[in-house]
């Protein structure tokens, strides 16, 4: 048998240790399929013998997940393939259930999606007592749900209250959240005893049934329209669209399978959950997801981005020059990865509060019990505070992190440059200024980068490395693994006049400050791209980043204009109007209490009413008009992008976009969303928006076939 | 032609507070209206046999309150068997529909005497009792946009530039004209209730909140903030992108009171009265359904009374009272700016913020109520309309005879 062991124990138990050869988290794929037949109809044969049947796993898992090139070729095979596939793995599922001995899941890793599937399906679930075990339900972040009687077994055992939480929400518990719910049965502290617990239990329960395999079973907590679930029941569906703004199905059409369940028959409820699964995987969004946040980011993950360069490097000291609002931030990322970090700013003063940020955040850990007053010291010892330039002799890699000023930089480049030794690499934290141009400061621009973080530095993954024309392959792939050893998604991109992510975001603010000076009512400017899935409306953006800000950096984009002849500060120029008109009026946003909106103590805010002297709002716009005019302006600055060649390949671009500035995750991001919209229905309505609007909406031309060999897997040259 | 619809009585109960401590929760709600039949019998010295149906209202048509409740009453109060009964659901408004479908079947000639209206024990068997598909499943919900009545209430405030305060002072002008009607003696159809000793329990509106003062409401929080806030408010707002954020103004003082009561309106033909020595109260000369955007549910009273006034072939300075039912304030409030309809003509006898709204019966009562009213003031025409769930509305145009 391969893939799997099948002792017979000298209780009678038969103990089946799952081991696939092809997958280190034991994964739902084909392969699996045929394990499991085999071990069924093995079990089967030896039924009048056993006592008993014992799951478990060889590897450090139990089973994690299924296999997303397989939901992506189910969804090409078309939705009865889908309903076919999962009545396929119930059925499996079932015979556990049913074989007529006791069956035990003796859970020594995480069982997540279609593992905890197989865990239901046993009578009896015990497990490790590891707070690492992950257990639930993640398929709702692929846009599908557990067709493997997932949700009907999670009903039945749990009842709606506890089970729709863990189903809508794809939250992972850990076992001691898990048996709290009644998800397992039992808790052990040592692997050794795993199974032979499982074995007296086996030993204990003979007649092992499922309980809704019992007379007189009943649901527990009743069913969707008892009582005590109404208001609950009632209000689940508004609570999952504010979350999803009807935008991603997946988390409604589980809370509708699950409560539909509760008033049929065991067999009916599985056909509807089957039902459930292939409706799902035929929406766009569940498409959408997979390619992006799994199989794109998968490839991220894997280095598809980073150049074949040998060895995967680590970076032992970090330098950071600037302990402002970044500096800190990244400081702190680094020291939580292991790395010792020289935080140098230009007094000890500046310094020392920079490090206190990662004291502050340490010690609300500590309070919140999620880390020891240990842990807390070691990571903080790795920052070493210093307003001296000589400290940062050690660096391996050292990254800047001051004010948008390219005289200042430069001068920080040839001062560290002289410290460092001539492998280390320097990397520049600008949002704006071109790499290469700033290199022209360096000695050796082979070995400077680009590294931009977004901020919150500690809450926001993605880090976008930018490469200069000189950098070298080798210097990428460093960046590249250093910001996978801080455990950040790097994409890559090339040097060009707002790299990727604020050249394409910039764009999403500018047009919301056109369409409030073309006079359509802010609040519909809002609400519409939330509507689409923005995060936040471009007007409460601006005020966010802060106006005045955002002006000073469009006036040294005009400046650099200027200076390198070219217009790149136009492509977002009303915002830098609008910019200048709020700031002048003594309104540039959140932090002083006034910009586009109104900011209370409270945190509430409401539109400034004055709003409506500047702009008229009355202006009639289709809202479709209104919406498209704010996402399609992103994606055809992003088209314009792939055609530059500032990024090279999709995945960047989708990741890129969702993580940095929000883009919809629904869509997988700008460039899955010409594909998921279909090619040619994008560019026909871009153009129609063009001609309505301005050629700013004018997608680059043959950029059908751009698109197409930038969505390659092949690694970048 | 068709025949008229004449309203020979309509009687209702006084309304008990909805819970577990008002009067009428000791009174089966089979039993508020086969007393309540018992009462019209009297009454009119009616010769039963000629009844043909009793067709009753009811929002939560579950246990006390199942199994087409309206023959159970007939049978109830020893009526003859002739007389069939049935039940109707249609939310808020069914109380008035089973009036519009008594008066549809007389008009018609295919039925010459009916008893219509509604019975509703909100202390016995709560709203939700009967909850279905328009309420929880999460399908239909998602694709309706549906939002708990409340926060479409508080939407209707919002567009309409509503504050607290415009809600709390028509909740308070409510209670106000309630105390002086119920001490004048202007609720005349008022039947007290019995328990079976024969002890009256209740003789009057008992919801009524003497001492409302504007600062006491003041003071109460929201009913639908929570609500709004989960996610409800974000329904609101995909529907309705012109709103910046729901306004939530709606408290209990400021929205229909949870009581128990029954009414049951007379509705027969000319010929009928006649045969029977009936003495006519009024015609009911017109009766409209509407439906509208189910996310604010609450906004079709204005459009009913327009289509039911274009059947009826009259205007608005024809009708002399309306009887809004005040689901909440400012369904009231749009109703009457949308139309344009003087305040002084509205619910002058104070509405269900003051009396309370027992569900499927409060059409009934409306009708009772109004035909009371015209009657003091020997007025002509007058309106009853209900906003209802879904979007629906349900309006009936009477006049006095």
């Amino acid at each position: 048998m391969q893939n799997a062991t099948y002792d017979i124990r000298p209780g009678g138990a038969a103990l089946i240790t799952i081991d696939m050869q092809d997958s280190p988290v034991n994964a739902m794929n084909d392969a699996f399929s045929v394990m499991l037949d085999e071990i069924l109809a093995k079990l089967t044969a030896d039924k009048a013998s056993i006592k008993g049947v014992i799951l478990t796993s060889a590897k450090q898992v139990f089973v994690a997940g299924g296999d997303v090139a397989k939901i992506l070729q189910l969804r090409e095979d078309g939705a009865e393939a889908g309903y076919a596939f999962v009545e396929g793995l119930k059925a499996q599922l079932r015979q556990f259930e049913k074989l007529g001995v006791p069956v035990v899941a003796a859970l020594n890793g995480s069982a997540l999606g279609g593992g905890l599937e197989l865990a239901l399906a046993a009578h009896h679930r015990v497990s490790l007592d590891d707070p690492k075990i992950q257990f639930g339900f993640p398929e709702v972040g692929l846009g599908v749900l557990p067709g493997g009687g997932g949700i009907v077994r999670s009903v039945r055992m749990l009842g709606l209250m506890k089970a729709l939480p863990l189903l809508t929400e794809g939250r992972r518990l850990n076992p001691v959240q898990a048996l709290e719910i009644g998800l397992i049965d039992e808790l052990l502290t040592s692997k050794d005893t795993l199974i032979a617990c499982a074995e007296a239990w086996i030993a204990a329960n003979a007649d092992a049934t499922q309980p809704w395999d019992r007379k007189g079973y009943r649901i527990p907590g009743g069913d969707m329209f008892a009582p005590q679930n109404a208001g609950a029941m009632a209000s689940f569906p508004s609570m999952i669209f504010k979350k999803t703004r009807g935008l991603l199905p997946a988390a409604e059409k589980k809370l509708n399978v699950a409560a539909e369940g509760t008033q049929v028959s065991f067999a009916a409820a599985c056909e509807i959950e089957s039902r459930g699964f292939a409706e799902l995987l035929m929406t766009p969004p569940a498409e959408n997801l997979i390619r992006t946040m799994f199989i794109q980011m998968g490839e991220i993950v894997s280095g598809a981005s980073r150049p074949a360069v040998e060895g995967k490097n680590k970076v032992a000291t970090l330098g950071v020059i600037g302990a402002g609002m970044m500096g800190r931030g990244i400081a702190y990322s680094a020291a939580l990865a292991g790395i010792n970090v020289v935080l140098k700013d230009v007094t000890v003063e500046a310094t020392e509060k920079g490090r206190a940020y990662s004291q502050d955040l340490l010690d609300k850990d500590v309070a919140r019990g999620k880390r020891t007053v240990e842990e807390r010291d070691e990571i903080l010892a790795r920052i070493h505070a210093t307003a001296d330039m000589a400290d940062l002799a050690s660096c391996d890699m050292v990254i800047e992190a001051v004010f948008e000023d390219v005289g200042l930089k430069r001068g920080i480049f040839r001062d560290i440059e002289a410290v460092l030794p001539a492998s280390a690499i320097v990397a520049t934290n600008t949002s704006t200024l071109p790499i290469s141009l700033l290199a022209t400061g360096s000695q050796r621009p082979d070995h400077f980068i680009g590294l931009h973080f977004f901020s919150p530095v500690d809450k926001m993954h993605i880090v976008e490395i930018i490469c200069g024309e000189a950098t070298s392959p080798e210097t990428l792939a460093k960046a590249y693994d250093f910001v996978q050893q801080i455990k950040k998604t790097p994409i890559v991109v090339n040097d060009s006049r707002g790299f990727f992510t604020s050249r394409v975001f910039s764009v999403f603010i500018d047009e919301g400050d056109r369409l409030l000076k073309d006079g359509v009512d802010p609040v519909l400017i809002e609400n519409l791209a939330r509507q689409a899935g923005m995060p936040v409306g471009p007007l409460a953006v601006q005020d966010e980043v802060m106006m005045d800000m955002l002006l000073r950096t469009f006036r040294a984009n005009q400046a650099l204009d200027a200076e390198l002849d070219d217009d790149y500060a136009k492509v977002y120029e009303i915002c830098g109007e609008l910019c200048d008109t709020m700031s002048s009026r003594g309104r540039p946003g959140r932090s002083a209490g006034a910009g586009f909106y109104d900011y209370a103590a409270d945190g509430s805010k409401v539109l400034w009413p004055g709003l409506a002297d500047l702009f008229s709002g009355k202006a009639e716009m289709a809202h479709d008009d209104i919406r498209d005019r704010l996402m399609y302006r992103m994606v055809v600055e992003a088209a314009r992008c792939l055609d530059e060649g500032v990024v090279n390949n999709v995945r960047d671009g989708n990741v890129g976009s969702i993580l940095a500035f929000g883009f919809p995750v629904h869509t997988g991001g700008v460039y899955q969303f010409v594909r998921s919209a279909g090619v040619d229905a994008f560019m026909a309505r871009a153009r129609e928006l063009a001609q309505a609007f301005g050629e700013r909406f004018e997608p680059p031309a043959g950029f059908a076939d751009v698109l197409d060999r930038a969505t390659s897997l092949n690694r970048n040259a | 032609m068709p025949h008229a619809a004449i309203i020979y009585d309509a009687v209702r109960t006084p309304r008990g507070k909805g819970k577990a401590d008002g009067s009428l929760h000791g009174v089966k709600p089979l039993k508020l209206i086969s007393d309540l039949l018992v009462a019209l019998q009297a009454r009119n010295d009616l010769d039963t046999a000629q009844v043909s149906d009793v067709i009753m209202g009811c929002s939560q048509p579950v246990g006390e309150q199942g199994s087409a409740i309206g023959k159970s009453a007939a049978l109830m109060a020893g009526w003859s068997d002739a007389v069939a009964g049935s039940q109707v659901d249609r939310f808020c408004g069914s109380g008035l529909e089973t009036v519009n479908i008594a008066a549809a079947k007389v008009m018609s000639g295919m039925e010459d005497l009916i008893v219509a209206g509604g019975v509703e024990s909100m202390s016995r068997v709560p709203m939700g009792a009967a909850a279905g598909a328009y309420f929880m499943d999460g399908e239909l919900m998602t694709k309706t946009g549906f939002v708990s009545q409340g926060v479409s209430a508080d939407l209707i405030a919002t567009l309409g530039g509503y504050s607290r305060q415009d809600v709390d002072a028509f909740a308070v002008r409510s209670q106000q004209k309630a105390m002086v009607a119920r001490a004048q003696g202007h609720y005349a159809s008022i039947v007290p209730v019995r328990n079976s000793l024969g002890q009256i329990v209740l003789a009057e509106d008992e919801f009524i909140k003497s001492g409302t003062t504007i600062e006491v409401l003041a003071g109460l929080k929201p009913s639908f903030a929570k609500l709004g806030e989960m996610g409800m408010d974000a329904i609101c707002l995909a529907k309705y992108p012109q709103v910046a954020a729901i306004n939530h103004v709606h408290t209990p003082a400021n929205s229909s009171g949870i009581v128990d009561g029954a009414s049951a309106v007379l509705i027969g033909s000319e010929a009928i009265g006649e045969q029977l020595g009936l003495t006519p109260r009024g015609r009911i000369v017109a009766t409209a359904t509407v439906s509208t955007e189910p996310t604010i549910m609450l906004a079709a009273p204005a459009p009913a009374v327009l289509k039911l006034l274009a059947r009826a072939k009259l205007t608005l300075d024809d009708i002399d009272l309306f009887e809004v039912n005040e689901a909440f304030a400012s369904v009231v409030l749009r109703f009457r700016d949308e139309l344009g309809v003087p305040e002084d003509k509205i619910n002058v006898n104070g509405g269900a913020i003051a009396l309370g709204h027992p569900i499927g019966a409060t059409g009934g009562m409306l009708v009772g109520t109004l035909l009371d009213e015209l009657e003091r003031r020997q007025l002509k025409r007058g309106v009853c309309v209900l906003c209802v769930g879904g979007g629906m509305g349900v309006a009936t145009l009477i006049e006095r005879v």
